[in-house]
Parts: structure tokens; sequence; C-alpha cells
């Protein structure tokens, strides 16, 4: 195994019960706060603009430490004077002294963090939650499944399998958006497109006619991929509407209910099992989650109210 | 492809999956190779339905081509996908356009001729109205799930897609 790849799964080991201090893999201090309520301040470094309502920042730590984290935990950011929201991490978990986020401004408090330009402040409570199973995925074909901006939050762990691709068997990148100019990393999932060793599809729900590429749900994309059912592992993150639609297709086609893992989101304030907010069934998401094994969570996909 | 060859991918195809080698046989003498280059119209909307595609290679876009922006994009389709049902049920004519991505070769089968031999052998009509009802009803139900626009931002104000 890499070096990077046992860094990544140490990290989702050692952080799948909150917030923790882990050792950083290049060399720079990586701590989390030790008060999960007392927010750290960082600043912007860079922001881009990524979709009409989505934008990524790229974050240091004012004070000079990083930020460990393993892949799939997610952080509270604080737009000072507008409140927090939980934000899953979209940078890559080996350089941790880049913190990185793509959100959607779909609220007050994102609406704000979109205006935020480089040099700004604001504050970060964090890792928080479980992560993807990096390490039980060694050794087998990887299918990631994302819709939306559900790929954000999976992009930590397609890099960690990236950088440690001869530990797993075939990749698979099923991504599904609402049309093509709601794609989100365009350019890096052409550049994935363009490697041999992982297979990356792409389609959307509608299109003009000028475009080339697949329209249609994701899920049809599930029986095109070239992985093996039985010795697959899938992490899926998007609506949970067609997450819920994705299983089923994943489990028609030979998956094990507990192979596949999906991440919820719901309203999160405290973040550390204090609130009940992100109660769901009789998980915390924030505590026990975001990431689940299917059959924990499944019972409550079909819920009419939870 | 000879005969014995198209016989032969008929029988292998998911989609008539356990037909009675009877009826195979028909379906093979209602059978054609064609190819179409990227671009190239399959059929166009208003057209007569007089035929129905199994895909064998390439990528084909169902399209409605009178909407904004010069047309949208419905549905693709791949290798191994049915294309078209509307042979089976009156008027018998496109309700929108099919066109090749990219180079697309298909078993093209003459519906004129299978919707007389289903009037005279019911049995073979039944069969084959419940395999195109099973993908009928399976697209039906994906186009029912992106009317729930499952992408859009919960903020934004319900509007169009754009395209």
């Amino acid at each position: 195994m890499s070096r990077g790849a046992a860094t990544v799964i140490h990290r989702c080991l050692t952080l799948s019960r909150g917030v923790g201090t882990v050792p950083d893999v290049h060399g720079a201090p990586a701590v989390a706060a030790t008060d999960p309520m007392l927010p750290r301040v960082f600043s912007v470094r860079s922001r881009r603009q990524d979709t009409a309502d989505t934008f990524t920042v790229e974050l240091s730590a004012d004070d000079g430490n990083g930020l460990a984290f393993g892949p799939g935990q997610f952080n509270m950011l604080y737009g000072f004077g507008r409140g927090e929201s939980a934000i899953s991490i979209s940078g890559d978990a080996a350089r941790p002294e880049t913190l990185v986020h793509t959100v959607r401004a779909v609220g007050t408090v994102t609406r704000a963090l979109e205006t935020l330009q480089p040099g700004a402040q604001l504050g970060v409570r964090g890792p928080f939650g479980s992560a993807w199973p990096l390490a039980a995925a060694r050794g087998r074909d990887v299918v990631f499944l994302a819709g939306g901006i559900g790929l954000a939050p999976l992009r930590p762990a397609i890099l960690a399998v990236l950088a440690a691709r001869a530990e797993y068997g075939r990749v698979v990148l099923l991504y599904g958006a609402r049309t093509p100019a709601d794609i989100l990393y365009r350019e890096e999932l052409e550049r994935l497109r363009a490697r041999l060793d992982v297979e990356v599809q792409v389609t959307v729900d509608a299109a003009a006619a000028d475009w080339r590429g697949n329209v249609g749900l994701v899920t049809r994309l599930v029986h095109r991929a070239g992985f093996n059912p039985a010795a697959a592992v899938a992490m899926l993150c998007g609506p949970e509407i067609m997450m819920r639609y994705s299983v089923l297709e994943l489990l028609q086609a030979g998956m094990a209910g507990a192979d596949i893992h999906v991440s919820l989101e719901r309203n999160m304030k405290c973040a550390v099992a204090f609130c009940g907010h992100c109660q769901y069934g009789p998980e915390l998401i924030c505590r026990d989650g975001p990431v689940f094994p299917w059959p924990r969570v499944a019972r409550w996909f079909d819920a009419r109210e939870v | 492809m000879d005969v014995h060859d198209l016989e032969s991918y008929l029988a292998g195809h998911p989609f008539f999956s356990g037909l009675a080698p009877d009826y195979l046989a028909l379906l093979t003498g209602c059978a054609a190779n064609v190819r179409f280059e990227p671009g190239q119209a399959i059929f166009t909307q208003g057209g007569a339905a007089e035929n129905f595609y199994l895909l064998r290679e390439g990528r084909v876009a169902l399209a409605f081509p009178h909407a904004a922006a010069g047309g949208v994009v419905i549905d693709t389709l791949e290798d191994g996908d049915v294309l078209g049902a509307s042979w089976l049920i009156a008027p018998y004519s496109w309700p929108y356009d099919a066109r090749a991505l990219t180079t697309t070769r298909a078993l093209a089968l003459d519906a004129v001729c299978l919707r007389d031999k289903c009037d005279e052998d019911p049995v073979l009509g039944y069969d084959l109205s419940r395999r195109f009802a099973a993908v009928v009803v399976e697209r039906l139900h994906a186009a029912e799930l992106r009317l729930t626009d499952m992408y859009a931002n919960p903020a934004a104000p319900q509007v169009s897609t754009g395209v």
C-alpha cells in the first residue's frame, strides 16, 4: 500500500467518531480543534465559480496548522455574523494544509459564504462524522455514483483511490447532473476520463441539441458500467431519491447491500450529537454519519416521515 | 452477418430472451442490418413508424426538434437498447427524432410485416406487446423521476432547465 493511501485509511478509522488530532502525511502540522464547539479562523486563499450556484474555496488556517480529515467528513463553516452551515470537505486528504470546500448557495449562510473573496476570514469547526470505507474497498472494484453536488463529498475518496490506484480493482465513476451547465468539476472529469485505468460516465437529465453526451437517469449507467458486482464497493452521494433508485439498480446488478454506502444530509446545528437537529430514525447524522452502510439506513429511505 | 448469425444475435439479445424458436425465425426474416453515420437521422418526428431497432453499436439521441435552442435531447440509447415502440400502437408515427451521435449499427425489424403477423397470431402479438411494455414502463418511470427535477437548487424558484 502506498504511504498516502495508508494515511488516508488511517484517518478514516481515526476520525470516524468525530473531531480528533491526526498526524500529517507531508510533515506540516495538522490539527483539529480540541473544543469541537470552538471555530478556528481560516482565510480564503482562492475562490472559483463552478456553476451558476456552486463555488469552490481553498482555505488555509490563520494559525498555520492544517486540518486533517477523512474523505467523507464535513466541517461547520461559520460566516461571521450570519451563522454556520455543514459542508462536506471536497479537497485532498493528503494535503491537510489546504482545506477545500465546494458549496452550493442555497440559504442565508451559504449565500454569505458565496460573497467571500480571497483574504476574507471565516470560522471552521471540524472535521466531523464518519468517512467513506476506503480500507474495506481495498482490493475490490470501486463504484462512485454521484448526482449533482453529491460529487463534492466523493471527491476526497476519488483522490485517495487514485493516489493508491494499484490497491484497488476497477474504478468506476458514474455521475448525473441536471444539465451540461450544471456538471461539477467538468475539467477534472474530462481529465479523469482520459485515464485508461478509470471508467467515467456522465449523464444529464436534459440537454440542448448540441450536447453529444448521455441524456437520461444516472441509474441507467449502472448496467453499462464495467465492474464485478460480487466484488465491488459502491459509494453514493446525491439527492436521496437518486440514491434510493441507484441502490436498487446496484442490488439488481448483484451487489450486496452491505457493500453499498450512502452519504446523507440533514440540517446540522451542533455537529457533535447534542442538539438532535440531524436525527434520522435512531441515528444522528452528524455523529453516526454522514456516511452509512446502506442496510443501516435502508428502512428510513421509504419512511414517509422520519 | 448472415441469416444464421442474425438469428443467433436475436436469440442472445436480452429483449428476446425466452422467445419461442419459431418466433425467432419469423423475426429473423423481418430483420436487416443497418448503419448510420454520426449526425444521420434514423427517423424523424411525424414519420411513419415502420421499424424498430436493436442497437448493436453506437449511441443515438432522441430529441424533440422544435423546442427552444434548436431542440431538446430527451434520452440517449446505446448498444443493447431497443429503439422505437411507436410501430406497435396507432397512429404508428414517431413522436420525436432519432439521430446517430456516433457511428451506429443496428438491426432494423420490419414493423409492418410484424404487425400483420401479430394480428394473425395473438400469442406472438401478446408476447411482443409485453416485451415492449416493459421497455416503455421503464422509460416512463425514468421520465417521472426526472420530472422531480431532483438536482434543482431547493432555494431557487422553479424554472425551466433552460434548454
